[in-house]
């Protein structure tokens, strides 16, 4: 028999934490920019500014809730919620700490690889629906950017998989006890987070959505909340990369001392913040470069540490 | 349990019905996601958890993304081409081959002879060891099947991207 208010209570607790962690992540996210950069970022509505997102999210849901007349109503309504649908579903797998997990399913892995690879719906469908050559284009180079990348990340991850013999996501971290992932699969886990960041569309692979040259890219004629949904779900997908890092690769809940939970908040704002450095820094690549970068390096890498990863296993085994 | 297996079932049945009939070819590839998920639900209640999250991540995910990506790029001419496809005489042929289907489930629903609902519960490891152990010729020659197409697909791109150069 199923715990029903356990499942309840676990669902509302990481629901409405991902939710608050996301709106957040919006202003953390402008004053760490802020830092880097030598200035201040908003610091005036509240203490250092951390209200901000709240004043924002009153500003977008008074807006204008506009629909262009030339686009495809129905599926133009329905994109943005599938973004955010099929990144909350993902954290469903995720294990926070021992027995804090909605669902521990036995194919975890694949489960957050399908949510991924249907969160490409969005933006594709949304380009596409908004009847616009800007956004078009957008989704256009969206699907090309998501289809590569997806590839990488499956046999990137392949390498954990293998090392922790489960697809299950609480094994993989139980498996890392004594020795985090990342030691024996550096390249696994560089092959992964450039695909995470591919998949979350963030600069250096943020073409989809390049203002100097498509506007806003797939989003251009979305307004109001449908907006800030986009947005929402791309804070959300920051959210689930470094989630899924932090238990792939750097050990999930396991730490000295603190308690588990706390363990992967701090790891998991760890790689958020190196994210956001990564935007800092960084400019975006060419579209070309990025497709035979991922084709050409990261590709072969993938296979090769594969490949080697599963005959140190079996030489092991013996 | 056998509730949630109905419902899948029908949505699969309706958005397949969708999929033939709708005359805008987009929306209908939508409709053939739907069908997908909904039979990855299937997959699912019936214990093939692998194969049911396989089902989205290969048809649902990478392959529908390519049609939708190639049915994109037809425009709005496709629809009114498409509606006058839609005859009523084109109907004929696919209505009789689907009533006498209809009439082997009526058959085999009043005869009684139900199978069970679950499967066996197939792990990804036992499918991996057939997969790579009797049936070794089988994944041998689909990936020699696939090979070809590779380099078809390779060889087509290259000749392309060089006369875009030269001219």
């Amino acid at each position: 028999m199923i715990d029903w208010s356990h499942t309840a209570l676990t669902i509302a607790v990481i629901l409405g934490s991902c939710l608050t962690l996301a709106g957040m992540l919006i202003w953390v996210e402008r004053r760490l920019l802020g830092v880097w950069q030598e200035r201040y970022g908003p610091n005036r509505l509240g203490p250092g500014g951390c209200l901000q997102s709240l004043a924002d999210m009153i500003k977008i849901f008074t807006k204008e809730d506009w629909i262009p007349p030339f686009a495809d109503k129905a599926v133009f309504v329905i994109t943005p919620a599938i973004v955010v649908i099929t990144a909350l579903m993902s954290f469903a797998v995720i294990p926070i700490a021992p027995n804090f997990v909605v669902a521990d399913l036995n194919v975890g892995v694949l489960f957050f690889l399908a949510m991924s690879s249907l969160a490409a719906y969005s933006v594709i469908i949304g380009g596409w629906a908004s009847n616009n050559k800007f956004a078009f284009l957008g989704s256009l180079r969206a699907i090309a950017q998501l289809l590569s990348y997806e590839v990488f990340m499956g046999i990137s991850l392949m390498g954990a998989v293998i090392l922790a013999g489960s697809f299950n996501l609480s094994d993989i971290v139980n498996a890392q006890q004594h020795q985090w992932f990342v030691i024996p699969q550096f390249l696994g886990f560089l092959g992964f987070f450039m695909a995470g960041l591919a998949e979350a569309h963030r600069t250096p692979f943020d073409m989809p959505e390049a203002e100097a040259e498509l506007v806003a890219g797939y989003h251009s004629e979305y307004s109001g909340m449908k907006f800030g949904m986009f947005f929402v779900g791309e804070y959300l997908s920051i959210l689930l990369l470094s989630a899924m890092t932090v238990i792939l690769f750097f050990g999930g809940w396991h730490g000295p001392w603190l308690p588990p939970v706390v363990w992967f908040g701090l790891k998991m704002f760890g790689f958020i913040a190196l994210i956001i450095l990564i935007r800092a820094a960084w400019p975006r690549f060419r579209f070309d470069q990025l497709l035979s970068f991922g084709w050409k390096v990261v590709m072969p890498l993938a296979l090769i540490n594969l490949l080697v990863t599963g005959g140190v296993v079996l030489w092991r085994a013996g | 349990m056998e509730m949630l297996f109905y419902i899948a079932a029908a949505v699969t049945v309706l958005a397949t019905l969708r999929v033939i009939t709708h005359v805008h070819a987009v929306h209908a590839l939508l409709y053939l996601v739907v069908t997908l998920i909904a039979l990855s639900l299937i997959f699912y209640l019936l214990g093939a958890q692998f194969a049911a999250a396989l089902e989205i991540i290969i048809y649902g995910g990478a392959i529908m993304v390519l049609f939708i990506f190639v049915v994109m790029l037809l425009g709005p001419l496709a629809v009114e081409q498409e509606r006058t496809w839609f005859s009523l005489s084109a109907w004929v042929g696919p209505s009789i081959l689907a009533l006498v289907l209809l009439g082997e489930v009526g058959y085999l629903i009043a005869s009684g002879d139900h199978p069970t609902m679950a499967v066996a519960e197939p792990r990804q490891k036992a499918i991996s060891i057939a997969l790579y152990g009797p049936y070794i010729i089988g994944v041998e020659l689909a990936s020699m099947l696939l090979l070809p197409g590779l380099i078809g697909a390779y060889h087509l791109g290259r000749r392309l991207s060089s006369e875009a150069r030269s001219c």
